[in-house]
C-alpha cells in the first residue's frame, strides 16, 4: 500500500479543525455554527484514524465510532434546541442568547 | 511500498484532502443553509476517501453511511421541515465583510501555526506504511475491551433521543405555554 | 508627714472632681449649686496649697514628693505620675489656686446670667487642674500633659461664646500659634530623652551637668527649642499674635488664663529647667533679647489700642517680657517674684475692667467711655491701685519686683547695659499707656452713648449700671490688698527660691564690674517722668470742662497709630509670609496629590473590573473565541 507521513495527516486534520473553528466564532446563525462543529468533529476523527493506522491498531477506529455516536446525539439535540430558539426569538441569531452577561 | 502507476496513490489522498478543505471553506462561508449542508456532505465524502487511503475502510464506510448518510440527512430534513433555512437575510446581514472574518481568521491562523510547529518538532518521522485494518479487527475490539464504552454510547444515544423529542415538541402543551408566555412578556 | 503627702496628692484633684460633676450634671444644677461646687473646689485646693507652703517653710525638708501611680517605663527610665513640691512649685501653686479661687468667685457673679454657666465653670476648673499638673509634675512628660491641658482649656474658653464666628477664629488662632511652640518643646523633649535617657527633671539636670560642658552644641539646641515652647505659651516674640485676639473670651478667662497663669507657664518652664539653660549662655541671651524686644513692642502697641482689654493684653505681654528678661539675665528669683506680683495686679486690672464693661453694657471701646469717676468710684479706685502697681510706683509690690529685675540687668553676664536701657524705656512706656488708659476710661466727660455723636447735650445717656453683687467686689478688694502689700512676700520668697536656685551663679568674669551710681535713681524716677509726661500730653482726655474736642477723641488714623494698633504689623507679616503661601499651596493641591496616588490602586482595580465585565458579555461566540485564545497562549508558553 501507500505510505504517508503522519505529519501530513495531522496537518490535514488541523486545517480542517481551524476552518471549523473559524466558522464557530465568526457566524451568527446557529445552524451554521452547528455545521462548523461537525467539521471540527470530523477533523478530530481524521487525526484519530491516522494515529491508529500508524500503530497498526484498531483503537483509532473505535475512537472514531465513539466520536460518530457523539456527533449523532449532538446533532439531534442541537437541532431540537435550534427549533426552540426559532420559536422563542423568531430568529436564529445566537447573539440573542446573551442574558447571562456580567 | 509506493505504487508505481501513472498517478501515485498518495496524490489521490492529497487531492481528496484538498477537496475536503475547499468544501469545508464553502460550508463555513456559505449564505444558504442547504447549500452549506450539501458542501458539508461533499467534505465528508472526501474525508471518507482519505480514510480509505489511510488503511481504514471500515471507518470510510461508516463515515459515508452513518455520518453523511444519516446525521447530515437528519440535518437536511430538519432544516427543510422546520423552515430553519428561510430567514437567512434577516439573521446574517453581516456575514460578508473583512471586519467580521479578520479576527477569527487571525486567531485560527495563530493556532494553526502553533500546532504545525508542534507537529513538526517531533523528531520521529513516522512514515506510515499504511496497514490495512480490517473490520473484523475493529469488531473484536468493540466486543472486547471497549464493550463498556459501547454500552455507554448507547446511553448517550438514548438520552439524545429523549431530549430531542422533548425539546422539539410542538407548542400547545402545558409546559411550553408558560415558558413562551414569559418569552412574550420580555 | 503623711498628711502632707495626702494633701499634696489630693491638691490637683478637687477641681477635677468638680469638673466631672459640672459636666455630667450641667444644666440640672442651679447657679448657686454650680458656683458652690466650682468655687469650693478651687478654694479647697487653695487652702491645701497654703497649708503645704507653710509646712514647707517651717519644716527642714525642702521638698515634698508623692508618687500617685506608675505611669509607664521607657527604656531605663520610669515616668511616674509624681507630684513634686519645692519652693518654685510652692510659689506657683499659691498663685494659681489663690488668684484662681478669687477669679472663680468673681466669675460666678460675672457669668451669672449666661445660660452655659456650668460649662464655663467646668472649663475653668479643668484649667486649674491642668495648670497644677504642669507646675507640680516632677517629670517632663507630666509637665507636657499639663501644658497641653492648659492649651486645650484656653481654646475652649476663648471660644466659649462660639456662636460668634470671631470668637471661634480667635480660639483657633491661639491654639495654632501655641501649637507651633508646643512642637518645638516636644522636639526638645525627644532630644533630651535621646541624649540623656531621662525625663525626671532633677535627674535630667544632674545628668546634663555631667554630660555637657557649658556652651555645648547639643544643649544649645535643646535649650533653644525649650525657649520656643515657652515663647509660644507666653505670647512673646515671634509667637505673640494670639494674645490680643484671645481677649474675645469672657473677662474672667482673660484674667485667669491670659494674665495670671497660663501665659506664665513659659516663664515657669524656663525657671524649672534653669539647669539646662545655664549650660547654654547664648540661649539665655536670646531669652533676654526676646524679653526686651517684646516688652518694647507691646509697649508701643498698647499706646494705640482702643479696646480696654487689648491694652491690658499688650500690657501682659510686656510684663512677661520683663520676666523673660529677668530669666535671661540669670535673675531667677526676681523673675518668679515678678510673676507673682504681676498675677495680683493684672488679675485686679482685668476683673475691674470686667466690672466696667458690665456697667457700660458690654462696651469695650475706651473712646466711648469716660467720666466714670463719679459713677463708679470703687472701680476707679481699684483700677488706679492696679495701675500704680503696674507702673511700679514705690511701695507697691510691683515696685519691688520690677526694680529687682532692673537692678540685676546691668551686671549680668548674659545681659548687659543695653538691656537695662530697654527695661527703662519699657517702664516709661508702661506708665504712659497706663495713664492714657486711666484718663480715657475714667476721667474726662462721659462719652458713653448709643450713637456716634459725642455731644452730650442732645443724646440720651446710657444708664451706667452700678449695681454689683458682693461676690464681684470682695475678690477685687483682696486682690488690691495683695497688690499693694505683696512686696512683703519677697523675703519669704527669696528664702525658698534661693535654695532651688543655689549654685546657679553664672560666669561673672565677662560682665561689667562697675555699676554706675545713678542706676537706681534713674530706675525709680522713670515712672514719675512718664506720669508727668502723660499728664500734659493727654490733657484733653482728662478734662471735665464742657468743651469736647471731637478731634481729640476721634480715633486717630495716622499711619503710625494704625501700625501700632495692629500689633506693629505682625499679623500682616505672618499673613503674607506664611498663611498666603500655605493657602496657595493648599489650593494647588485641591485634588490632593497623595489621595490621587492612592487612588491609582483604585484606578487599577477599576481597569480590571471593566475588562472583566466586558469579557462576560454573554455572547457564546466570544466565549468560544476566548477558549481559542487561551489555547494559543498556553501552547505559546509551553513552546517557549
Amino acid at each position: 500500500m501507500i505510505s504517508l507521513p503522519l505529519e501530513h495527516i495531522f496537518i490535514l486534520a488541523c486545517i480542517l479543525f481551524m476552518i471549523g473553528f473559524v466558522g464557530v466564532i465568526a457566524r451568527k446563525n446557529t445552524l451554521f455554527i452547528l455545521m462548523s462543529l461537525e467539521v471540527m468533529l470530523n477533523a478530530v476523527g481524521i487525526a484519530f484514524i491516522g494515529a491508529g493506522s500508524v500503530w497498526e491498531q484498531a483503537d483509532g477506529q473505535v475512537m472514531f465510532i465513539l466520536i460518530l455516536t457523539l456527533a449523532a446525539a449532538e446533532v439531534a439535540l442541537g437541532l431540537a434546541l435550534l427549533i426552540r430558539l426559532q420559536r422563542r426569538f423568531q430568529s436564529l441569531d445566537i447573539d440573542k442568547l446573551n442574558r447571562l452577561r456580567g | 511500498m509506493s505504487s508505481t502507476t501513472i498517478i501515485p496513490l498518495e496524490l489521490l489522498f492529497y487531492l481528496a484532502g484538498f477537496i475536503a478543505i475547499v468544501a469545508s471553506f464553502k460550508v463555513v462561508m456559505g449564505k444558504h443553509a442547504v447549500h452549506s449542508l450539501l458542501y458539508l456532505i461533499v467534505s465528508l465524502l472526501a474525508v471518507a476517501v482519505c480514510f480509505y487511503f489511510m488503511g481504514a475502510p471500515f471507518a470510510a464506510g461508516l463515515e459515508v453511511i452513518v455520518y453523511a448518510g444519516a446525521i447530515l440527512v437528519l440535518f437536511v430534513f430538519a432544516v427543510m421541515m422546520f423552515g430553519l433555512g428561510k430567514d437567512e437575510e434577516k439573521h446574517a446581514p453581516q456575514t460578508s465583510g473583512l471586519t467580521i472574518w479578520f479576527g477569527p481568521s487571525a486567531l485560527a491562523l495563530a493556532l494553526l501555526c502553533e500546532l504545525i510547529y508542534i507537529i513538526n518538532s517531533v523528531e520521529q518521522h513516522n512514515v506510515t506504511a499504511i496497514n490495512h485494518i480490517s473490520p473484523k479487527q475493529v469488531g473484536s475490539l468493540l466486543y472486547g475491551p471497549y464493550l463498556l464504552a459501547v454500552e455507554i454510547a448507547s446511553f448517550l444515544l438514548l438520552a439524545g433521543l429523549v431530549a430531542g423529542y422533548h425539546f422539539a415538541k410542538p407548542d400547545g402543551q402545558k409546559h411550553s405555554n408558560t415558558i413562551d408566555k414569559i418569552g412574550e412578556n420580555q | 508627714m503623711t498628711t502632707n503627702l495626702s494633701m499634696l496628692a489630693w491638691l490637683p484633684f478637687y477641681p477635677l472632681i468638680s469638673f466631672f460633676i459640672l459636666i455630667l450634671l450641667g444644666k440640672r444644677l442651679s447657679w448657686f449649686m454650680a458656683s458652690v461646687v466650682s468655687v469650693g473646689a478651687v478654694s479647697l485646693s487653695a487652702i491645701s496649697a497654703f497649708w503645704l507652703v507653710q509646712q514647707l517653710a517651717i519644716s527642714d525638708q525642702q521638698v515634698i514628693t508623692v508618687q500617685l501611680w506608675q505611669w509607664f517605663s521607657l527604656g531605663n527610665s520610669q515616668v511616674n505620675f509624681t507630684l513634686y513640691l519645692d519652693g518654685l512649685s510652692a510659689v506657683m501653686i499659691s498663685v494659681v489656686t489663690g488668684v484662681g479661687a478669687l477669679i472663680h468667685l468673681y466669675a460666678a457673679g460675672y457669668m451669672k446670667t449666661d445660660e452655659n454657666f456650668s460649662r464655663f465653670m467646668a472649663y475653668m476648673n479643668l484649667f486649674i487642674v491642668a495648670m497644677l499638673l504642669l507646675v507640680l509634675g516632677d517629670n517632663l512628660v507630666l509637665l507636657y500633659l499639663g501644658w497641653e491641658g492648659v492649651g486645650l482649656c484656653s481654646f475652649l474658653l476663648i471660644g466659649f461664646w462660639y456662636q460668634d464666628k470671631n470668637n471661634a477664629l480667635a480660639a483657633r488662632k491661639a491654639f495654632i500659634v501655641t501649637r507651633i511652640g508646643d512642637t518645638a518643646m516636644a522636639i526638645a523633649l525627644f532630644m533630651l530623652f535621646n541624649s540623656l535617657g531621662e525625663f525626671n527633671i532633677n535627674h535630667l539636670t544632674e545628668l546634663a551637668a555631667v554630660k555637657w560642658q557649658v556652651g555645648d552644641q547639643q544643649v544649645f539646641w535643646i535649650a533653644l527649642l525649650l525657649l520656643g515652647g515657652a515663647v509660644g505659651k507666653s505670647a512673646q516674640l515671634p509667637l505673640q499674635t494670639w494674645l490680643p485676639d484671645a481677649m474675645a473670651g469672657p473677662t474672667p478667662v482673660s484674667a485667669l488664663i491670659h494674665a495670671a497663669t497660663m501665659v506664665t507657664a513659659g516663664v515657669y518652664l524656663i525657671a524649672r529647667m534653669h539647669g539646662l539653660f545655664l549650660l547654654a549662655p547664648e540661649v539665655m541671651t536670646y531669652v533676654a533679647w526676646i524679653g526686651a524686644l517684646t516688652l518694647l513692642l507691646a509697649g508701643f502697641a498698647a499706646l494705640a489700642q482702643t479696646d480696654i482689654k487689648r491694652v491690658l493684653a499688650y500690657s501682659t505681654m510686656s510684663q512677661i517680657g520683663y520676666m523673660m528678661l529677668a530669666l535671661g539675665a540669670g535673675a531667677w528669683s526676681e523673675g518668679i517674684f515678678h510673676l507673682m506680683t504681676h498675677a495680683f495686679f493684672k488679675a485686679l486690672l482685668f476683673l475691674t475692667a470686667g466690672s466696667v464693661i458690665l456697667a457700660l453694657h458690654h462696651q469695650q471701646n475706651i473712646f466711648k467711655m469716660g467720666g466714670l469717676v463719679k459713677k463708679l468710684p470703687i472701680e476707679t479706685t481699684l483700677f488706679a491701685i492696679g495701675l500704680i502697681c503696674l507702673i511700679a510706683l514705690p511701695g507697691t509690690s510691683g515696685f519691688y519686683s520690677k526694680e529687682a529685675i532692673i537692678a540685676s540687668l546691668w551686671t549680668s553676664p548674659t545681659a548687659g547695659p543695653i538691656f537695662w536701657w530697654c527695661a527703662i524705656l519699657g517702664a516709661l512706656l508702661t506708665s504712659v499707656y497706663s495713664c492714657r488708659l486711666f484718663f480715657l476710661t475714667f476721667l474726662g466727660n462721659s462719652r458713653a452713648s448709643s450713637g456716634t455723636h459725642i455731644d452730650n447735650k442732645t443724646d440720651p445717656k446710657i444708664e451706667v449700671n452700678t449695681d454689683f453683687s458682693a461676690i464681684m467686689r470682695w475678690p477685687l478688694y483682696l486682690l488690691a490688698v495683695l497688690a499693694l502689700l505683696g512686696g512683703l512676700f519677697s523675703t519669704m520668697l527669696d528664702q525658698q527660691l534661693a535654695i532651688i536656685f543655689a549654685n546657679t551663679s553664672l560666669d561673672t568674669t565677662v560682665a561689667e564690674e562697675f555699676e554706675p551710681h545713678w542706676l537706681h535713681i534713674v530706675a525709680i524716677a522713670t515712672p514719675f517722668i512718664g506720669i508727668v509726661f502723660s499728664w500734659f500730653y493727654f490733657a484733653d482726655y482728662r478734662q471735665t470742662s464742657g468743651i469736647n474736642h471731637d478731634a481729640a477723641f476721634a480715633e486717630k488714623n495716622s499711619r503710625l497709630t494704625s501700625f501700632c494698633l495692629h500689633g506693629l504689623g505682625f499679623d500682616w507679616l505672618y499673613q503674607k509670609l506664611f498663611i498666603n503661601p500655605y493657602c496657595f499651596i493648599a489650593k494647588l493641591n485641591r485634588k490632593d496629590i497623595f489621595d490621587q496616588i492612592i487612588m491609582t490602586s483604585r484606578w487599577y482595580v477599576d481597569l480590571w473590573r471593566s475588562a472583566l465585565i466586558a469579557n462576560q458579555n454573554g455572547s457564546l461566540r466570544w466565549y468560544a473565541a476566548s477558549l481559542g485564545i487561551a489555547v494559543i497562549f498556553l501552547l505559546g508558553v509551553a513552546l517557549l
